[in-house]
């Protein structure tokens, strides 16, 4: 009988889709509480405007994340006459994994790591730095690059910015109120009937929003590394080489010169390993597993590789 | 890919097609009759070599398997550069349909123990009058063929001329991969030359 060794792991997809309907439904709390605040007083014209604009700036950010990501890491694309090896790589892996083959970047950088980004897995780039380049040998940059491919093929970047769009959408709300007091006298003298001023409950709502939302997107963050790591070891069938690269890659980043870290400071939710690390709440505000979490799932899958029938 | 997957991180393992392989004999006639490229009797199988004892139990059944065949082939084994295994069999040239049982025996052994999405692609090697080596390659997880063609001075560059001609060849008798950015190149391939 034709069997398959890929298992699923149930408990991470159930936390994950947990994680994802709370924050479709902070999503549609923050709306639906704007809306009946904007309705007892003068703001409503307001409201729809800025979830609008929030919404826009989250497609942006989506539509044009190739180029975006790339600009903000000074990478270039490499064609495969510049660099054949990492061209090669890609194309074996893409051709297992069934996949369109995506543009493929280099950046000059000596933080060793590695990021994939684009709309779709059609309009996509991977995109490594020369120092992992330097730091890893092929088969340990071959499961980086298969852990940036299933980033690409899981769509996460716009999982990712769908999730944080009521954020987005929350922050930008905050501010709104804060212009919002300019024209409160105007709406108070149209309504006067609510104890508390519209404004300041708009306020504190996208603030709880904002907090709770970053709590969560930083989660889900966390279960999508996971995810693409078990892709990427499934994918190479060597979840060794996977680990032997991130215990490479982590220890370089952290013995790294902290200016040259926060300068890449924007990208890094997209990065292998984060290049930043909080260190009294990483538990909540990481956008990447820990190492041993990480570590103990690519075991886990490479007994199960091992065990024979 | 569906939304599901999509939102549970993860990526539905697509079946290697196997089927296709046993075209393969009537195309090599086509080649022969209308270019004069002749099959060389070697075939190879691309495969991801995963770690463990599994694995390495499955991949001795495998010569096992076709070491007992009575007319006994040769096969080899070999590692290339990028991690891939290559298991190279031989037969008389004039035998192609006993090549593609072989290879076919490979992928469905290494299907069997749960490593099909492990298998890479296929090679069935060729020559054309002036001694140029021609591989043509299968591939399963899109179930399509395209040649490749080394060019003849030793380097790293393709003959895309030949490759095309093959291509024009084939393309009543075997399903060619449309999209050229899958014409993955592999250098060196055993099989080939």
């Amino acid at each position: 009988m034709a069997h398959s060794r890929f298992i699923r792991d149930a408990g991470l997809t159930a936390r994950m889709t947990t994680v994802m309907f709370m924050l479709g439904a902070l999503f549609v709390a923050l709306i639906v509480t704007l809306m009946y605040v904007a309705g007892s007083s003068g703001y409503s014209s307001f409201v729809p405007f800025i979830g609008l604009a929030g919404i826009a700036v989250a497609f942006y950010q989506w539509w044009a994340s190739d180029k975006v990501a790339m600009r903000a890491m000074r990478a270039r694309e490499v064609s495969p006459q510049e660099a054949p090896e990492l061209h090669a790589m890609v194309e074996r892996l893409c051709a297992l994994a069934d996949m369109p083959k995506p543009r493929v970047g280099v950046a000059d950088l000596d933080m060793p790591n590695a990021f994939a980004t684009g709309r779709s897995p059609q309009r996509s780039v991977v995109c490594v730095t020369t120092g992992i380049l330097r730091t890893l040998n092929a088969e340990e940059l071959e499961a980086v690059l298969a852990h940036e491919l299933s980033h690409v093929a899981h769509r996460d970047v716009l999982v990712m910015t769908i999730a944080s769009s009521a954020g987005i959408v929350a922050g930008m709300l905050t501010r709104g109120s804060q212009y919002g007091t300019y024209g409160l006298t105007r709406s108070r003298s149209n309504n006067n009937n609510s104890a508390v001023p519209a404004y300041l409950i708009a306020l504190a709502v996208s603030l709880v929003v904002y907090a709770v939302s970053f709590v969560l997107t930083r989660m889900l963050s966390r279960y999508r590394e996971l995810c693409a790591d078990r892709a990427a070891a499934y994918l190479t069938l060597k979840p060794a080489n996977l680990a032997s690269a991130l215990q490479k890659i982590s220890g370089e980043v952290a013995a790294i010169p902290q200016r040259d870290l926060r300068a890449s400071n924007a990208m890094n939710q997209f990065f292998l390993v984060p290049a930043i690390s909080g260190l009294n709440w990483k538990t909540i505000s990481s956008t990447h597993p820990s190492l041993e979490q990480r570590l103990e799932q690519l075991a886990r899958i490479q007994a199960e590789l091992g065990r024979p029938e | 890919m569906g939304l599901w997957e999509t939102i549970r991180g993860e990526r539905r393992q697509k079946k290697a097609n196997l089927d296709s392989l046993f075209f393969v004999p009537s195309a090599a006639i086509t080649l022969e009759t209308a270019a004069g490229i002749k099959a060389t009797g070697a075939g190879s199988v691309c495969f991801r070599a995963a770690d463990g004892a599994a694995f390495a139990d499955a991949q001795n059944e495998i010569v096992e398997l076709i070491k007992a065949n009575p007319e006994a082939p040769q096969v080899e084994l070999s590692r290339d550069d990028y991690g891939f295994s290559w298991l190279l069999a031989r037969r008389d040239p004039s035998d192609l349909g006993g090549l593609c049982t072989d290879l076919h025996a490979v992928n469905t052994t290494l299907e069997e123990q749960g490593f099909g999405q492990g298998l890479l692609c296929s090679l069935v090697g060729f020559r054309d009058p002036s001694g140029k080596a021609i591989g043509l390659v299968y591939l399963y997880k899109q179930g399509t063929f395209y040649p490749f063609v080394p060019a003849a001075d030793g380097g790293q560059t393709r003959d895309n001329l030949t490759e095309m001609m093959v291509r024009g060849l084939l393309g009543e008798e075997l399903p060619i991969e449309p999209e050229l950015s899958r014409w993955m190149a592999l250098w060196g391939a055993p099989g080939l030359a």
